[in-house]
């Protein structure tokens, strides 16, 4: 088993689909930030057979969580201080999710506006479905672009 | 200040009361003839259309208002890159009133969010057409008594027919309406609108045949295949005429169904059928200009003694 040294102060995001770290990691804006970041992928897990754990040391309100829930609520997030699990955060699907992913209507307004923020509004919390506020386009991970 | 982007934007209630006053407008018109005196509304029109913009451009006219703007995008700023957001932020500078029509889809919910005047969405690509759903309904209420408890056809173009979509969200807000969808495969009301009908378990049933369907209506909407909704014109040719209403198919209906059609017409509903009593299509245009003044009343929040 790989070993990554405790962190002091961050977030160790747990549970990731294996394979999706650099997802978060994107989303998270990560790779425009200067903060120490180490990224398992494929760790041994009981629950889930293979799963990613990301680790970043860094000022814990200095992320926006909202993104994680939006990607996969199922991500188990610890909060660290002191090199001691402080909180397990429960996420919750957010209601707006802005700039984040963007509209691939080639109807839609936002993509001729200039400076349009890129808002999806959560439809559906049963079914996970978001949908573009301004032409109600559904998102699927398949047809839609990252913001980043 | 409100603006009016979507249908449900006004409460059921609110509707009643806006479908009361369009019917006060039609009876007492003299009553209203001065209301908006001193007021201007803009018609911010980037795509072309008849009765939409000359209905609402009537509308303000009939209520004693003035109107200004633009009926394509050519002759507006918008030919030189100009922004949605830019363009409504200098009309509120002008004008007490705006309503807009634009090919992208969400251009009125742009324009609302930078205005600081009403907005009326006359048309945003193929999403909404909120004031052709109040003229649809207002036209059902006034043939119908009601606007509960009938079964209501939409036929042709489901898919970018925003009058249908607008409508069916509309219509879903009352008791014991039956939607029966009948288009050919590639027409099909998208997800978005089925979706939230299963989740106010409102019964829908989709029909390739409008024979199979004429005798259960009590209204059957038509709609027109339009030709600007496809980026291919080989798509739009093999589609165009699956659907013309005559009046052989008009003997299967109810003697108290009514047609509606929210116009322009091509080929299908054949002329002959303008005789029929049933057909509605062009009463209903009378309908859709009262039910505009009492929009432009209310949004300016305006009120006669």
């Amino acid at each position: 088993m790989l070993n990554v040294g405790k962190i002091e102060e961050g977030l160790v995001l747990d549970h990731i689909k294996a394979g999706k770290s650099m997802v978060i990691y994107k989303h998270l804006g990560l790779d425009k930030l200067e903060y120490p970041v180490a990224i398992i992928k494929n760790a041994r897990s009981n629950a889930m057979g293979k799963k990613d754990i990301l680790k970043v040391e860094c000022d814990v309100d200095a992320l926006n969580l909202d993104v994680i829930a939006f990607i996969d609520p199922d991500i188990t997030v610890n909060i660290i201080r002191d090199g001691d699990i402080v909180e397990k955060k429960q996420l919750s699907m957010p209601r707006m999710v802005t700039n984040v992913i963007r509209c691939t209507n080639p109807r839609c307004i936002s993509t001729i506006e200039q400076e349009l923020p890129q808002v999806f509004y959560l439809a559906d919390g049963r079914r996970k479905i978001y949908r573009c506020r301004y032409c109600d386009e559904k998102y699927t991970e398949k047809g839609s672009k990252s913001w980043y | 200040m409100r603006h009016i982007i979507k249908p449900d934007d006004f409460s059921v209630q609110e509707l009643e009361d806006l479908f009361d006053l369009a019917t006060d407008m039609e009876r007492n018109p003299d009553k209203y003839a001065h209301v908006c005196e001193g007021k201007k509304l803009a018609t911010c029109f980037y795509e072309p259309s008849t009765r939409t913009r000359l209905s609402t451009e009537t509308a303000m006219l009939n209520l004693g208002g003035k109107i200004m703007g633009f009926s394509d995008a050519g002759s507006s700023s918008a030919s030189k890159g100009e922004s949605v957001s830019d363009t409504i932020r200098v009309i509120s500078c002008f004008a007490d009133i705006a309503a807009i029509r634009h090919p992208k889809e969400g251009a009125a919910t742009v324009a609302a969010m930078h205005s600081t005047i009403p907005v009326i969405n006359c048309g945003d690509g193929g999403h909404q057409h909120p004031t052709q759903t109040l003229t649809d309904l207002h036209t059902i209420r006034s043939l119908k008594g009601r606007l509960s408890n009938f079964t209501i056809g939409l036929c042709g173009d489901l898919k970018f027919g925003r009058t249908v979509h607008s409508l069916i969200n509309a219509l879903a807000r009352y008791e014991g309406i039956r939607f029966i969808f009948i288009s050919p495969p590639e027409l099909r009301v998208p997800d978005y609108i089925t979706e939230k009908l299963e989740e106010k378990g409102i019964r829908y049933e989709e029909y390739i045949s409008l024979d199979d369907v004429m005798p259960r209506l009590d209204i059957l909407y038509m709609t027109r295949v339009q030709r600007e909704r496809f980026f291919n014109e080989e798509d739009y040719v093999r589609l165009k005429d699956f659907y013309i209403l005559d009046t052989e198919r008009m003997k299967k209906a109810k003697n108290d169904m009514f047609v509606l059609h929210p116009l322009p017409r091509v080929n299908e509903i054949s002329v002959e059928v303008d005789r029929d009593p049933r057909a509605a299509y062009f009463r209903q245009v009378q309908y859709g200009m009262y039910v505009r003044m009492a929009l432009i009343m209310t949004l300016l929040e305006l009120h006669v003694d």
